[in-house]
């Protein structure tokens, strides 16, 4: 074993060093100041942005994609554009997440258990800043339920909340099967290419396909553990029941964070293990066709996603479901399987990112006032709150897609890929998609506006902080919605892949 | 050129101005009022300026203004107006102060947000007659909903909330299917030349020559999207819920406005970008636009509510611009030009004048009225001279524009039949019919309604907005030369094109 080899390595692997170290001090600092709850978060934060810093200098110092190497030799986890990206989208949602739960007055009712509530957010990140790089089928899965394990915890961590306790319960079941299946398929997978090795087995399947029919249900299995995390039809049973019951910031988190690492891996997966399927490759067994499989997981998730978002009273599950369709949206988008397709993918993260945490972000501020989700209670609120109505309604049309916000660009790009991957038709479901969905949307500032009484209550006052968080998030919607050039700079910069052309 | 920046100016004061509302404090509404008009007032008389300054003799785009916005896809901020959108500039800068005032009454709550969405609003207005790129002309095409879903929901009537959700929803599952359209055009010039593209003058090079078969969906694609907005039957759905329910403001600018949009967007871009198909599908959207003309006559007869008569109204005329524009024929489009502006006037003052009834009564019911010609003769006086210039008598506007489109059509070698023409003429007397009725029902007679006999007459506000319409409605009937001379040289040099590549050159 060559020790330099190990500590070269580190050196790709600073951000999560820094959140390992972090986890271990903040676990041990609650442990030995247990009065002193209140540094917890500051700390996570100090971790999270000291991690970021170091993510962000690898984007920016990103040469060629680089391999980092078990002492076999292979490839355990990739360093290249794609995976850095991830681990900043992963890390501003974790920012968000750790500044929510500060504000949140689901979390301060747990003051006493702040140090584990940290810790378990650190592992879980952790557990995606791994996955999004990795490149080994164990590595996967060890990774998915690193962050599944702190994420189930999470989600029921208002103990005293039925609704959370029950959405922890069936997270937990619904995760172990679907991670379960996942494992059934990488073991078949192993036993078909004798390697847990992406490129290693990509290879391998070229030489030997091997049974294609059990190909098709090895490749099936280990896209249900992943489609469970992308919360994409049918695997997204679990997703309004743990949105709901969750304390917001963690669903804010799940919904963006969670999601942008299982595409992170869905994107990899396939790209790496199934070469593109053109002229020669065509007439393969191996060659199964994701395109299809893509095109069809799309329109479900997103059809499904938004027909059943119209039926939603209570918003954290209304914007659950929404999230369901957005998934669709970007699965769209990864049924080109193009260059282009997956910097449309990107460009769409980093704006769901500002706009979904904006839109949690504000049903949270409500839902401190009012102590409630449901669409009823928001009657005329935008007259009583001014500064959440107005907030609230720019991210909500901007979750529409509708011009001039970021949303639009977004959407704007996933329809560019399509037409020119000539795939007008899954456009057009798109498209209808948006109608539909602008329906829910609307009905919300509908009732912020439009209903309930007319008088001129006096208005709430809105604390300095809770502004800043809320411009920090609206201003790049609005912005990036007229001029998002140097949005799709950056993540055409960063549709690069180790080990694909 | 060097007045490029001066249709910038005329987007920048009302959004300037929208702004500036917001910093004012709630509570002084008649302070925002004054501010709201102060803005809208002068881009009014920017608009003018600009009217000195264009070239009438001119026929490409003037005052423009282009630079790169997004290099990646090659979208342009492009700006520029031809002898066809002036008018509809000029248009949309009156009938916005215009409206504002009128609703210095009608409108008691939430003024602030009131005068900011119709700022807003007038943005998204200018903007869309002025873009010379796709991808600015959808920015603000969509941006306009957002304000005009808030004036009809929230100063709207008893069933607001359905209608605005249903003039949004309508509208916007239209203009998305323009997006994949501008997106699939903008693709295929990537493949032409030089990488994707969204600016106009690329698209017009292009559009002619995608091959016929996919060029059809395309020019569907835009059209359809127009049609609902203009609103071509049977797309008009939304249209006498959304007319009725918002409030008088919201209709003029709807009517006046918005509503051109769509057959603004065919001229500007469904026809000249897919001549050939145009062309294909002109017999088919005439046939509608006829329907459109009797079913809506047809309808508005039958009407108990006048808002409802006059929305009806609106689809029947509109009718007859989508025919001028269909026929391919210089007099057609001069008419269908004109007449854009025409019923923009006087539907415009229709909805001012029902306003104004119903502000003292509080219904809009015909058989509510009764003989007010005796209680009001002002307002008798003034409706009779707005309903004779809506059904088209001469000497009023309404009779000019309607002329020339059915010349237009009659001549025209697209349509080739001489029966569109002809039954498109006899909406006119159709229009006769339901508003002459309406107007002897509700002003002549015998007094019907005790109620009525309280009934004040036109205050100064009212006649002075009404009246700045009755100007141009008469001006127009008698001299229409001046307004004709602005879109003689952009009409002629569009026919001319356009014939020449249906033909093929």
């Amino acid at each position: 074993m060559n020790t330099n080899y190990f500590f070269e390595s580190l050196n790709f692997l600073r951000p999560e060093v820094v959140i390992t170290v972090f986890l271990a001090v903040v676990l041990s600092f609650d442990l030995a100041f247990p009065k002193l709850k209140k540094v917890l978060p500051y700390l996570t934060a100090l971790g999270i942005i000291i991690s970021s810093g170091y993510a962000v200098q690898d984007f920016l110092s990103m040469q060629q994609p680089q391999p980092i190497s078990s002492a076999s030799k292979l490839p355990l986890l990739a360093f290249d554009a794609l995976a850095v990206f991830f681990k900043i989208i992963i890390l501003a949602s974790s920012l968000f997440l750790v500044i929510f739960s500060e504000k949140s007055s689901e979390i301060k009712s747990t003051v006493e258990r702040l140090g584990e509530y940290y810790s378990l957010i650190l592992g879980m990140i952790l557990g995606m800043l791994i996955l999004v790089a990795a490149t080994d089928f164990l590595l996967i899965y060890l990774a998915i339920e690193l962050m599944s394990l702190s994420s189930y915890v999470l989600a029921g961590f208002l103990k005293t909340s039925t609704k959370s306790t029950e959405a922890s319960l069936k997270y937990v079941i619904y995760g172990s099967v679907a991670s379960g299946i996942m494992l059934f398929g990488i073991s078949l997978a192993y036993g078909m290419t004798q390697t847990t090795n992406l490129f290693v087995a990509a290879n391998s399947l070229t030489m030997n396909p091997g049974n294609p029919i059990l190909l098709v249900f090895v490749s099936l299995m280990i896209l249900s553990g992943i489609g469970y995390k992308i919360s994409s039809v049918p695997f997204h049973f679990w997703t309004p029941d743990v949105y709901e019951g969750a304390p917001i910031p963690i669903t804010a988190y799940l919904s963006v964070a969670s999601k942008a690492a299982g595409f992170a891996v869905l994107i990899r997966f396939v790209k790496t293990v199934y070469p593109p399927v053109d002229g020669l490759m065509m007439i393969s067994a191996y060659n199964i066709n994701w395109k299809q499989i893509l095109i069809y997981l799309s329109i479900m998730t997103m059809t499904l996603g938004n027909l059943s978002a119209l039926w939603q009273d209570n918003l954290k599950r209304m914007l659950a479901y929404s999230s369901i369709a957005h998934a669709g949206v970007v699965l769209a988008a990864m049924a080109t399987m193009n260059d282009e397709g997956i910097t449309a993918i990107l460009i769409y993260f980093v704006i769901y990112l500002l706009m979904n945490f904006g839109a949690f972000f504000i049903v949270m501020l409500i839902r401190n006032e009012i102590n409630s989700e449901h669409i009823d209670d928001y009657n005329g609120l935008g007259y009583k709150m001014p500064f959440y109505g107005v907030m609230l309604s720019i991210f909500l049309v901007s979750l529409t897609g509708l011009p001039p916000t970021a949303g639009f660009i977004g959407k704007l790009y996933v329809f560019l890929a399509l037409v020119n991957s000539k795939m007008i038709f899954l456009a057009l479901i798109a498209l209808l998609n948006s109608v539909i969905s602008l329906y829910y949307y609307i009905r919300v500032m509908k009732h912020l506006y439009l209903m309930g009484s007319n008088d001129q209550a006096e208005t709430l006052k809105v604390s300095f902080s809770n502004i800043l968080v809320a411009l920090i998030l609206a201003i790049p919607v609005i912005l990036f919605g007229i001029y998002f050039g140097p949005v799709a700079d950056f993540a055409k910069n960063s549709a690069v892949m180790l080990g694909v052309r | 050129m060097e007045n490029h920046y001066i249709l910038s100016v005329l987007l920048g004061i009302p959004l300037l101005g929208a702004f500036f509302i917001l910093a004012l404090p709630r509570h002084n509404a008649s302070l925002i009022r004054w501010v709201g008009l102060f803005f809208s007032v002068t881009t009014f008389i920017v608009s003018l300026i600009l009217l000195s300054k264009f070239d009438k003799l001119n026929a490409l785009f003037q005052f423009r203004d282009e630079f790169e916005w997004i290099s990646t896809l090659k979208i342009y901020y492009s700006v520029g107006i031809d002898g066809i959108s002036l008018p509809l500039l000029l248009l949309t800068t009156f009938l916005t102060p215009i409206t504002m005032f009128s609703s210095w009454s009608s409108i008691q709550k939430r003024v602030k947000e009131f005068t900011f969405f119709m700022l807003l609003l007038e943005v998204g207005m200018i903007g869309v007659f002025v873009s010379l790129d796709m991808f600015l002309f959808y920015v603000f095409w969509e941006f306009m909903l957002i304000p005009m879903y808030f004036i009809i929901g929230i100063w709207g009537g008893e069933q607001r909330i359905y209608a605005s959700i249903k003039f949004f929803i309508y509208t916007m599952a239209g203009s998305l299917l323009m997006l994949v359209a501008i997106i699939w055009v903008g693709n295929y010039a990537g493949t032409q030349s030089a990488g994707f593209t969204t600016l106009l003058s690329q698209y017009y090079i292009l559009g002619p020559s995608i091959p016929i078969e996919i060029q059809k969906w395309m020019f569907l694609a835009f059209t359809v999207s127009f049609a609902i907005k203009v609103p071509l039957f049977p797309f008009h759905t939304w249209l006498p819920d959304a007319h009725t329910q918002a409030p008088t403001a919201g209709s003029v600018i709807l009517a006046g406005v918005l509503l051109k949009m769509g057959t603004y967007g065919m001229i500007r871009f469904s026809i000249p970008i897919f001549p050939q198909s145009a062309q294909y599908f002109a017999p088919w959207i005439s046939a509608l636009a006829v329907i459109g003309i009797i079913y809506g006559a047809l309808v508005a007869m039958v009407q108990k509510d006048m808002k409802k008569l006059v929305a009806y109204s609106s689809v029947a005329h509109l009718g007859f611009v989508v025919i001028g524009i269909f026929s391919f024929t210089p007099e057609g489009m001069q008419g269908a030009v004109l007449q854009m502006v025409n019923h923009g006037l006087s539907t415009g003052a229709l909805f001012l004048l029902v306003g104004v009834l119903y502000e003292r009564t509080h219904t809009r019911e015909i058989s509510e009225y009764g003989g007010i010609a005796k209680i009001t003769p002002v307002f008798a006086t003034i409706f009779l001279i707005v309903c004779l210039s809506s059904i088209g008598v001469p000497g009023l506007n309404g009779f000019i524009g309607e002329f020339l489109i059915l010349l237009g059509a009659f001549r025209s070698s697209v349509l080739n039949n001489q029966a569109f023409a002809i039954v498109a003429a006899s909406g006119v007397i159709f229009a006769a019919v339901y508003l002459l009725w309406m107007y002897q029902r509700v002003v002549l007679g015998p007094v019907k309604n005790d109620k009525l006999l309280s009934l004040s007459d036109m205050n100064t506000k009212e006649l002075i907005s009404v009246g700045l319409l009755l100007i141009f409605i008469v001006w127009i009937g008698v001299y229409p030369a001046t307004f004709l001379s602005w879109s003689d040289a952009a009409v002629n040099n569009f026919v001319l094109k356009t014939t020449r590549q249906i033909t093929g050159f």
